[in-house]
């Protein structure tokens, strides 16, 4: 009994039980409220459903989330994963379908599967496009000593500008199928991209844990002088973290490409800073850095992504969800605010001295 | 000579404690008008706690303030302004982005038909500085000033927003040069010929000597005395503050008399001419293998800033540095926890423990800091390396497992000693680490430091209590304002010599 | 003391976008005769009032520390808001215009009192506003909205005629009205340099005793206030009301603060500046135009290399400063050394 008890006590104060409650009480709702939310169906070999739907659609969030998580634990923001992802779509989109566009669109002929360039090349050239960039953010950080949320800043605004020149302005539109399993496809009656969530974390989980990585970035979180005078190269850590974060958005510019068959450079990936922030806030990793969980970090994404599910479900307008939203994200941050902590304290605790 | 109506401010009975410490233990003080009062005492004496509790920042456990004649409680910082006590400390705490004028009378700027008058504002923000022979554009930014300008502003506000009749300056001159102390001290003495009483902490022995009339001294949060300073040679000033702390240590004496280096052995880590501008004059030092060797002077005499050239934390702009024969080439940390050096650094919470991590990580950071990001130590061998030096330093922590933050003082100094010890550094340089630590963890760090020269290891011990020192150390370097003036070993080593040194006589 | 005419190094910032946006227009009316008319330097004007009203509220969020990033957002918020009170509900645009500007104060000031009572980070908050605002407006109607409102049409085209045949909107006055009171805000009272006093150093403003947290509250409230008052331009130019309006409009607006010569840290910066951010931001764009080749999102690249520039040169400048007159490392006092000579 005791033994269980400690289990309890143990798993309470684990990161990710409160974004494991969030989770709980938006399941709760929806069992409640939504029909069929649980329903798993096999329809041509494929997973379908509600849950399905979360975890396909929130792909891209969770892989960001994971790479902010660790931005955020360095004390830093990346503001630009939005932007980067744009540009790795734009990328990726422009080396399968170079004529821009339109001709393509105007003949019929010409949709069917074809590819201007094998499509390995197409995701390494995204992702090290991608990479590169956050190299950059990394540099501006590391090297200039320009706070995180002004250098990030440069690239939000610049990089949408730098995809829509890739693109030539266009909409590109693919028509060449295994460049759609990224985002659309199945394995194992499994969405495609859940493995790649999977491979993004596990490479990310074991690059903090089963190397030093994830101690120094904790380290540099939480005490820059400390880490600095125990040998530990703060510039490198933060360079790298915003280098990852650069890749993951690369990721999920692709996924995202791929599941609308196009890249629009204007709205892909439109938000998604905000979202990633928010998954890792509710994840219970703090603003100010320190301590972090990646399986928090992507409960926060998933929690995210079933609040918008479940409100699209009970007939919440796409775009009018993110009040929703904001207002529930807010609620979270404040609960972990100290400081409303201590205020809601003061009113609780006037109460009962009034009442004794 | 104490004329009673001299007196503005007494304190009587003060005592304070805090979790673990005594911060002040029944301490009296007595202000008079028209005086430049110094206040000294090394770290942890208790003269900050004494300023807070007359600035209202702390509520005394006992003891009585009287001001102007009348008990007063001071409750806030507000409150001890309001009362006329104003404060100006070492950090600004003005506005570097605003004008001279506006720091100054920003709160109760000249209006004029609903808008800010400016040029009424300059104008009276120059003549209340011109008051005090201060001559400067007050339409600049004040970050366009030198640090004692900056410094003249906040007295000019403090003072007169509140017409105070006592203030206090907080190591005012610490970041000043000659001639802008020597501006500060014009503004002091004009301030005192106008009657404001003024309490001065500073650590530069001269300056008390300079400006102040009286000087209390404090030590371990006790009364030391009251001097008049004209009356209070140099030396025995020093040997006030200094003092002597009574531990049974016979053992690190015993192991000390056995322990010489050899003479014929070259030094495992050599300077010359090895200095910083502006933070320390070039210095020769040889440090021997198996020898301690202990810096003594007082706090911002320098000792500090040469623990951070060694460790590569600072760059030094000339001279050279060899390690084992090697020239040095490389300064930081890194570089050097790779040589072999290691620093535990003067501030334990800004520079040594890392404060939500746990005991276990805190003991293997720099030694994986060393090894690099890859080859990463496994957590099992973390926690052996954790468990082994919690045993032999004896640290007192439910498990490895423990955020550091929850720990008391002496065992973090502990965890960065074992986070030094576990890198097998072959020089330790240890600044002040047995500051505000209780006197049992005090005495096995001394013990602890002994036993690893006798292992063939060179160390460097740096504190303020010179006791400490001349038990641990075979050799003594003697350091004032910033400069190394003198190395003293065998018999020389003693407290009498040393203080003489420091005083300068 | 003696007045020698000398440029304060305060300005340069503010200076160098004043200049640069000179010597831009002027390169252009060399090369395009188009742009050699009045009516083009006007147009400047009435295509960015909106952003010169939202950019002004910005400008004194910036330089009290903050940042507001839910200014576009607010501006579609308004736009749909009073498109719906007026067509669907019915009420008289009189009604509605003072209307928007109290809810925008409201929910500027709402985001100031989380920011400063709470102690959240000013960027989580006004984000979280951001999508809040746009949210709503969604809730408010998914469809643009045209308002036919008379009073709003005769407003919207409503024409003051300047030199000759050239023009501007009323829309250029409100924006420069605008701009004028925020100055007179910014420079002439306490509430203006407690602005700049807490983005200098917020601890130092609150031991000065000046009010920042009442100061903070108010900052956000008047930035949402212009928000409100940049949707109503908007939504009076287009006719019309949509949530999709404005979209990363704050981006835009931050850039042209930063170009404007504010420091993004706070506490340095001027909100004429500002005005001169905002005219290089359709400066480029007008160039874009008149070139021709260029495609429109030029525009984005070259603002995004500005505020990089301007950032990165402020960084260096204040951390240059700071070597020249910060905190020292302690010097020893000259004299003593005379006492002892080196042992």
């Amino acid at each position: 009994m005791a033994q269980s008890n400690s289990l309890w006590n143990r798993f309470k104060a684990n990161q990710v039980f409160w974004p494991l409650v969030a989770l709980g009480l938006i399941m709760l709702f929806n069992a409640l409220f939504t029909p069929n939310f649980f329903r798993l169906e096999i329809k041509e070999g494929h997973l379908f459903g509600s849950l399905i739907d979360i975890l396909n659609r929130g792909a891209p969030l969770m892989i960001l989330a994971v790479g902010m998580t660790m931005v955020i634990a360095t004390e830093g923001v990346d503001l630009s994963v939005g932007a980067v992802a744009a540009i790795s779509a734009a990328v990726a989109t422009v080396l399968i379908n170079p004529a821009l566009g339109q001709q393509l669109i105007a003949s019929d002929k010409l949709v069917e599967n074809v590819t201007a360039t094998p499509l390995p090349v197409v995701i390494l050239a995204a992702l090290f496009v991608a990479t590169l960039c956050g190299v950059w953010n990394g540099m501006l950080v590391s090297r200039g000593n320009i706070q995180p949320m002004v250098a990030t800043l440069v690239l939000m605004v610049a990089g949408r500008g730098i995809a829509q020149l890739i693109t030539g302005g266009q909409i590109i539109t693919v028509y060449y199928t295994p460049y759609f399993v990224i985002g659309n496809g199945y394995l194992a009656g499994v969405p495609f991209a859940l493995f790649i969530v999977a491979g993004v974390s596990l490479a990310a989980w074991l690059l903090t844990r089963k190397t030093a990585i994830g101690m120094f970035v904790e380290s540099v979180g939480i005490n820059v002088r400390s880490s600095f005078y125990s040998g530990v190269n703060e510039k490198n850590i933060k360079l790298l973290v915003y280098t990852f974060c650069g890749f993951c958005a690369g990721i999920a510019g692709l996924i995202v490409s791929s599941n609308v068959k196009s890249a629009d450079a204007n709205n892909a990936g439109l938000g998604f800073e905000l979202d990633a922030i928010l998954a890792v806030v509710i994840g219970g990793t703090l603003m100010t850095g320190g301590r972090f969980s990646l399986l928090a970090s992507i409960i926060g994404a998933l929690v995210i992504q079933s609040m918008t599910t479940t409100m699209y479900a009970i007939g919440v307008p796409a775009m009018a969800a993110q009040a929703v939203k904001a207002v529930v994200v807010m609620a979270v941050i404040l609960l972990y605010s100290e400081q409303f902590r201590s205020v809601v304290g003061r009113v609780f605790g006037r109460r009962k001295e009034v009442r004794s | 000579m104490a004329d009673s109506d001299q007196v503005i401010l007494t304190m009587t009975g003060i005592s304070r404690a805090f979790p673990g410490v005594q911060a002040l233990q029944d301490v009296d003080f007595n202000l008079r008008r028209g005086e430049i009062h110094a206040l000294m005492g090394e770290n942890g004496a208790g003269k900050s706690t004494l300023i807070k509790v007359l600035t209202g920042v702390e509520h005394p456990d006992s003891g009585v303030i009287t001001l102007d004649g009348k008990v007063v409680q001071v409750k806030s910082p507000q409150h001890a302004q309001e009362l006329g006590i104003s404060t100006v400390y070492q950090e600004i705490n003005l506005c570097p982005n605003l004008t001279v004028a506006e720091n100054i009378m920003i709160g109760r700027e000249p209006h004029r038909a609903g808008r800010i008058d400016w040029k009424a504002m300059n104008r009276q923000a120059r003549e209340i500085l011109l008051r005090l022979d201060v001559d400067i554009d007050v339409t600049q930014t004040l970050g366009s000033y030198s640090v004692a300008i900056q410094q003249m502003a906040a007295i000019v506000r403090a003072l007169d927003i509140t017409s105070a009749k006592i203030l206090i300056l907080d190591e005012p001159t610490s970041s000043l040069d000659a001639y802008e102390t020597d501006q500060l001290f014009q503004v002091m003495r004009k301030l005192k010929s106008q009657g404001t009483a003024i309490i001065f902490i500073t650590h530069f022995i001269d300056q008390v000597y300079e400006i102040s009339d009286r000087i209390t001294v404090l030590r371990n949060g006790k009364l030391v005395g009251v001097y008049d300073t004209d009356a209070l040679p140099q030396l025995e000033l020093i040997s006030n503050m200094l003092g002597r702390i009574v531990v049974d240590l016979d053992d690190v004496s015993r192991h000390k008399a056995a322990r010489a280096h050899d003479a014929s052995a070259d030094p495992l880590m050599q300077a010359r001419g090895l200095g910083s501008t502006g933070a320390i004059d070039p210095f020769d030092l040889d440090l021997y293998a198996g020898e301690v060797m202990g810096f003594a002077g007082l706090l911002g005499s320098g000792r500090t800033e040469i623990a951070n050239l060694l460790f590569g934390v600072d760059k030094p702009d000339q001279g050279t540095l060899t390690l084992g024969g090697q020239p040095v080439r490389k300064f930081s940390p890194l570089a050097s926890i790779e040589r072999g050096v290691a620093l535990s650094p003067e501030d334990r919470k800004a520079a040594g423990i890392v404060d939500d991590l746990s005991v276990r990580e805190n003991i293997v950071l720099a030694i994986q800091a060393s090894r690099g990001w890859f080859r990463y130590l496994s957590s099992a061998k973390q926690s052996e390396i954790a468990d082994k030096y919690i045993k032999l330093l004896n640290i007192v922590t439910p498990s490895a497992e423990q955020p550091v933050k929850n720990l008391s003082g002496g065992n973090q100094q502990k965890v960065i000693l074992a986070r030094w010890l576990a890198t097998n550094p072959q020089v330790l340089i240890l600044d002040e680490p047995t500051r505000g630590i209780d006197v049992g963890a005090k005495a096995e760090i001394q013990k602890l430091v002994v036993a690893l020269a006798d292992e063939g290891k060179a160390c460097i011990f740096i504190s303020s209590e010179l006791e400490e020192v001349l038990r641990c150390s075979n050799k003594v370097v003697v350091l004032r304002d910033q400069e190394k003036i003198s190395e003293l070993s065998g018999d020389e080593m003693n407290e009498d010599v040393i203080m003489r040194t420091i005083a300068g006589s | 003391m003696t007045r020698t005419f000398k440029i304060d190094r305060k300005f340069v910032p503010m200076l160098a976008t004043i200049g640069l946006f000179a010597a831009g227009y002027l390169l252009g009316a060399i090369q395009y005769p188009g742009m050699r008319s009045p009516q083009t330097f006007f147009n400047l004007f009435i295509d960015n009032a909106f952003l010169l009203i939202a950019s002004t509220g910005l400008t004194l969020v910036i330089i009290s520390g903050g940042i507001d990033l839910s200014v576009g957002a607010v501006i579609a918020l308004t736009s749909v808001a009073a498109a719906h009170l007026m067509e669907k509900v019915g009420l008289s645009s009189l009604l509605v215009i003072p209307l928007m500007l109290l809810m925008g104060a409201a929910f500027g000031g709402l985001m100031g009192g989380i920011i400063h009572y709470f102690k959240v980070q000013p960027f989580i908050v006004t984000l979280a506003g951001m999508f809040f605002a746009r949210g709503m407006s969604f809730f408010i109607s998914l469809d643009a909205i045209t308002i036919t409102d008379p009073f709003y049409r005769t407003l919207s085209l409503a024409r003051i005629h300047l030199i000759g045949k050239s023009f501007v909107s009323v829309h250029v006055i409100v924006a420069l009205v605008v701009l004028a009171v925020a100055m007179y805000l910014a420079h002439l009272t306490r509430f203006g340099r407690t602005i700049y006093a807490m983005g200098g150093n917020e601890q130092s403003a609150r031991l000065m005793g000046l009010n920042v947290g009442r100061t903070k509250v108010q900052v956000y409230m008047l930035s949402g206030f212009c928000s409100a008052l940049a949707g109503l331009v908007f939504s009076n130019n287009l006719l019309s009301g949509h949530g999709l309006y404005a979209n990363g409009l704050e981006m835009e607006a931050i850039a042209a603060v930063i170009i404007g010569g504010t420091l993004l840290t706070g506490g340095v910066g001027y909100v004429f500046g500002t005005l001169f951010g905002v005219l290089v931001n359709g400066l480029i764009q007008v160039l874009i135009i008149f070139n021709g080749e260029l495609s429109s999102w030029w525009t984005r690249i070259v603002i995004g290399l500005l505020t990089l520039v301007f950032i990165v040169v402020q960084s260096a400048f204040s951390s240059w400063k700071k070597r020249q007159t910060g905190i020292r490392p302690a010097r020893k006092k000259a004299a003593s050394a005379a006492d002892t000579s080196p042992g």
